[in-house]
């Protein structure tokens, strides 16, 4: 087992972690030196686009990369201990009992000839060496806890619905009793009723709980709701890191400002349209620089040339070449 | 009652899916039921207006798209273009002058795009079967406006590109430019942005405003998302187990709700800004019943937090609450 004893500080390090995906001989870097870390019960977003690496980012966490995956640099700490995750064997007593993850398909996750209950008692069994009885039992308290009557557990999957099969995840993910619950895209395929329930249920179970969470969405105003902290990732990195109010507030990137802008806000009153020109970037063939500089409206001579580098900024991070100047120039005056 | 300037009109417009019953209820004679996937939908879209169509999953709001496209065929009430009644007319002859006038747009614009064509012959394909062109210059020009209009620029070097060598963004531009090279009157958009990244939804809706504005075309906007409507439409029509249940100006849907189903949903949609770091979210109970099997009375009153016993008994009707604004509740006068 993973040795539990209260490591001081964070729950989680991620530290310069690199992930390269190899493609008919092509290797492309999914993503490149992320860095952060996570402490017990804290909950945050990851936020970024298709191809942006949070996905890749949190199956590494997670020790679930693909077998074309490789680890080229960098390494994961749990309460202090590095975490085997390019060994799937030596993580299995992690997974469920440390971190668990709850999909985005709870419908394709789940095994449609198994009563649900049986499905949530299985890593009970195997996990905590419950009998059958004790995990039934551990099973019904789990449904009631997300929400679901316990008479319910008989039931298959397909006959309920959407959200009830992802309340049926979720209350998978807690059944061993983990410390942090990693979210890939959770409420994406629900609707928007269905979601605020959802979200409202991972928000009180992990204050009830003190579970830590990584939210993985490309929807900023979910993390608005449910988030103490935001990542916003760009092409493989961490273009941004801060507190939701202060992001939201202040956004420091260009990118992430230019995000906010574009989500529809009624509350503003402003009814503008504010395209971000481009295209996403392609991970084969990265621009130079700094990732976003062919579609940022701020970019000077250097964000083509020099990757800036994730500073601390204020209470936050930033990584852009606009707010490291400033820093330069203060420096230059020290001296 | 028809307003001239209407390009569009439904009136009580309702498709009624039949189900057929096992054997077993056959031989003992139950009636088979039907799934009410719209139930009399009253709508009006004006010519170059936008009118967003709001609905969870299961409301019917993409069925009301495939009808006004006649994709699929209604089973009553009226469906006017233009005052002409096109409500049962399936013949291919007489549907061509309207599909030249009336087009679609698709939420997937993957699965839209046939992966052996390229870019010209996707957007040609449309001139070509309803003759609008006569020779290849015709043609050529065409689908070089159709393209520059959607925002693909230059056209040329989209030509002989194929569905697969094109980011998400463009080929859902490239679905767009399908739809304006017969230059439409109307187009149906089907959640159009819901499958792109967000940093290019507000492009396409750029290209989406742009036709309206330039060329007077009407939008019939399909989405779950209400921030997204209050941005894009000048009216909301809010759409629930295949019944309009609120409709009005894009402002008054979005600031004043006057059915509860509209209130529930714009409080369940996370917003930034304003609402930011609020502590609850007011959930609505329970999930969005069958079409197999609509409640009697008003639809939503199992889930209504407001419901008393006429909402279980009777349906309610439209109720007018303020200029162009009626909503299907009880509790709305």
């Amino acid at each position: 087992m993973i040795d539990s004893s209260q490591h001081k500080g964070s729950l989680l390090e991620v530290d310069g972690l690199s992930v390269d995906y190899g493609l008919k001989g092509v290797s492309s870097r999914a993503i490149d030196r992320i860095s952060f870390e996570l402490r017990a019960g804290e909950a945050v977003g990851l936020v970024g686009e298709s191809g942006s690496g949070k996905t890749t980012t949190a199956m590494a966490i997670a020790g679930l990369l693909s077998p074309n995956a490789r680890i080229s640099s960098g390494e994961v700490r749990y309460r202090g201990n590095r975490l085997p995750i390019d060994h799937d064997a030596a993580m299995r007593p992690h997974r469920w009992s440390e971190t668990s993850v709850v999909f985005q398909g709870a419908m394709n996750a789940l095994n449609p000839v198994h009563r649900i209950v049986k499905q949530i008692a299985e890593p009970c069994m195997l996990k905590l060496g419950m009998s059958r009885g004790e995990a039934n039992a551990r099973a019904k308290e789990l449904l009631e806890l997300v929400g679901i009557p316990a008479d319910r557990g008989a039931a298959y999957p397909h006959e309920l619905s959407g959200g009830m099969r992802q309340r049926v995840m979720i209350a998978m993910a807690l059944a061993c009793r983990p410390s942090l619950i990693i979210g890939d895209e959770p409420t994406t395929a629900l609707d928007v009723i269905t979601q605020a329930q959802i979200l409202k249920l991972l928000g009180e179970l992990r204050s009830r709980l003190n579970i830590a969470l990584i939210l993985i969405t490309h929807d900023l105003s979910v993390v608005a709701e449910c988030c103490d902290r935001v990542m916003i990732m760009y092409s493989g990195r961490i273009v941004e890191d801060g507190t939701v109010a202060e992001i939201f507030a202040q956004p420091k990137h260009p990118y992430t400002r230019l995000l906010i802008e574009s989500i529809p806000n009624p509350a503003s009153g402003k009814k503008i349209i504010r395209p971000i020109p481009g295209d996403p970037p392609n991970l084969v063939n990265r621009p130079s620089g700094c990732a976003f500089h062919p579609r940022c409206p701020s970019a000077m001579g250097i964000c083509a040339t020099e990757l800036p580098s994730l500073d601390k900024f204020g209470q936050g991070r930033v990584a852009c070449h606009l707010h490291r100047s400033s820093q330069h120039d203060k420096v230059a005056a020290h001296a | 009652m028809l307003d001239a300037a209407d390009i569009l009109r439904l009136e009580s417009l309702q498709v009624h899916f039949p189900i057929q019953g096992g054997l077993f209820d056959r031989v003992l004679g139950r009636p088979a039921g039907a799934v009410r996937a719209v139930d009399r939908i009253d709508l009006n879209v004006g010519r170059g207006e936008i009118v967003a169509l709001v609905g969870e999953s299961g409301s019917g709001k993409t069925t009301v798209g495939r009808l006004i496209t006649k994709l699929a065929q209604p089973t009553g009430g009226k469906l006017l273009f233009e005052g002409r009644d096109m409500t049962f007319v399936q013949d291919l002859s007489a549907l061509r002058p309207y599909r030249h006038r009336v087009q679609m747009i698709f939420q997937d614009a993957y699965q839209a795009l046939n992966p052996r064509h390229t870019v010209f012959d996707i957007v040609a394909e449309p001139l070509r079967s309803l003759r609008l062109v006569d020779n290849r210059t015709q043609l050529t020009d065409r689908v070089s406006e159709a393209l520059a209009s959607a925002g693909l620029n230059p056209p040329d070097d989209f030509f002989s590109r194929f569905p697969h060598e094109l980011s998400g963004g463009q080929r859902q531009r490239v679905v767009i430019a399908g739809a304006l090279a017969v230059k439409p009157e109307l187009i149906v958009a089907d959640e159009p942005v819901s499958m792109l990244d967000v940093s290019i939804r507000a492009q396409i809706l750029q290209v989406l405003v742009d036709l309206r504005d330039k060329h007077n075309v009407a939008l019939l906007f399909i989405t779950h998302d209400l921030p997204l409507a209050w941005l894009i439409a000048d009216r909301i029509a809010v759409l629930y187990l295949g019944k309009l249940v609120e409709i009005g100006s894009a402002d008054e849907i979005t600031f004043n709700p006057r059915h509860p189903y509209t209130v529930a949903l714009r409080n369940a949609t996370p917003q930034i800004g304003a609402n930011a770091g609020r502590a609850e979210l007011p959930a609505l109970q329970g999930e969005v019943p069958s079409a197999a099997r609509v409640p009697n009375g008003c639809r939503f009153h199992p889930r209504c937090p407001l419901a008393f016993d006429r909402c279980r008994q009777e349906e309610p009707p439209p109720i007018e609450v303020g200029p162009q604004h009626m909503s299907a509740c009880w509790l709305a006068k």
